[in-house]
């Protein structure tokens, strides 16, 4: 196992649409195991997506365990825990409601912003030895999923800023 | 890196302000970039249908220099120009780990009472944005704070339901950045 090297913007494999996995053979294992190490050795993360490390393949991972147990927001508090998603070809099947919340990125350092994501998805996804699975996810782990999955498809959480400012005026405006 | 790029460049905050009218960021920053000035951070807003701007502007000219670049422009749109040299320094944010709105009736002193309290209370602002709502005779004052609580979020807490005996509303929401 390896930590891999983490591409930041501008480069621009990280503006390209990945491509599907389609041999779930031992180099994708392999590659599957470099990568969580790459997100444990990345301090706070809770995904990673292949094209992270220049890699244009459909593949995430998201473990947001560490995190959601502190509790420390209302999307924490409300978010679902599958452990660790190994996610291959993951494809979002439904999405519904919307939350607003900060994130950041590997990618893109020394900057974070706020993006609205849906408050739960169902998705569909193989694993590395290429069984289908289907996972349920909301608030924190929701979030975290949507992040990287937008990185297969040439999308940043830049790509998705919302004005704080136009977000909190509405929000007060409605509870005068 | 050539030997002509190699002269000491500093940073400093130009503050510009005025009437109102589209395209004063378009030609001040024009201006800046034909004198061979590089920008950094930027804050840009209406305050009460003024135009106001800060500027981070890095360049090795001295300020009267800077001064004379955007002369031009500022003249011909009446706009008046501050210049500070600063320390500065890119790539170092600080994230803010707590998002604070309030608002409440506007009365004399209303942000100076909130800040007081959330200062003693350990809270860094890092950045706040207020408005006056409502009508002419009914004024509303509302904050947006972003900022960083030294000492965790339970005594911002208590200090805001004192605000609230004293007819301030607060919404305290922890902010938890993803990273992926």
């Amino acid at each position: 196992m390896a930590v891999l090297e983490v591409v930041s913007y501008p480069d621009e494999r990280l503006k390209r649409v990945s491509d599907p996995v389609v041999q779930f053979d031992e180099a994708l294992q392999s590659f599957v195991a470099d990568l969580e190490q790459t997100m444990r050795a990345s301090p706070g993360a809770v995904g990673i997506a292949a094209p992270q490390v220049g890699r244009l393949q459909r593949i995430v991972i998201v473990d947001v365990s560490s995190v959601i147990n502190r509790n420390r927001t209302k999307e924490q508090q409300n978010s679902s825990s599958n452990g660790c998603m190994i996610l291959i070809n993951p494809e979002i099947a439904r999405a519904e409601g919307r939350v607003v919340g900060r994130e950041g990125c590997l990618s893109v350092p020394d900057f974070t912003g706020n993006v609205a994501r849906a408050a739960a998805i169902s998705l569909t996804a193989f694993d590395p030895a290429g069984r289908r699975h289907e996972y349920r996810c909301k608030g924190f782990e929701a979030r975290a999923v949507q992040h990287e999955a937008d990185h297969l498809d040439g999308l940043l959480f830049l790509d998705r800023l919302v004005s704080p400012r136009e977000l909190f005026r509405r929000k007060i405006y409605r509870s005068i | 890196m050539n030997q002509s790029e190699q002269r000491t460049k500093s940073w400093y905050m130009m503050t510009v302000v005025g009437k109102d009218r589209p395209g004063i960021v378009a030609r001040l920053t024009q201006a800046l970039f034909e004198g061979g000035c590089n920008l950094g951070e930027t804050s840009m807003t209406r305050l009460g249908g003024n135009f106001t701007i800060m500027m981070m502007v890095e360049s090795d000219a001295e300020s009267t220099r800077l001064q004379g670049l955007v002369g031009p422009v500022a003249d011909a749109l009446a706009l008046h120009v501050h210049i500070d040299s600063i320390q500065a320094r890119l790539h170092e944010h600080t994230e803010p780990n707590v998002q604070i709105s309030l608002y409440g009736a506007d009365r004399a002193g209303i942000v100076a009472e909130v800040t007081g309290v959330l200062a003693e209370a350990g809270l860094n602002i890092l950045d706040l944005n207020s408005e006056v709502a409502g009508t002419g005779d009914k004024p509303v004052y509302i904050m947006m704070i972003d900022g960083y609580a030294e000492g965790g979020i339970e005594a911002l807490k208590s200090v805001l339901e004192r605000l609230k005996a004293r007819g301030i509303e607060a919404t305290l929401t922890p902010i938890a950045t993803l990273v992926g």
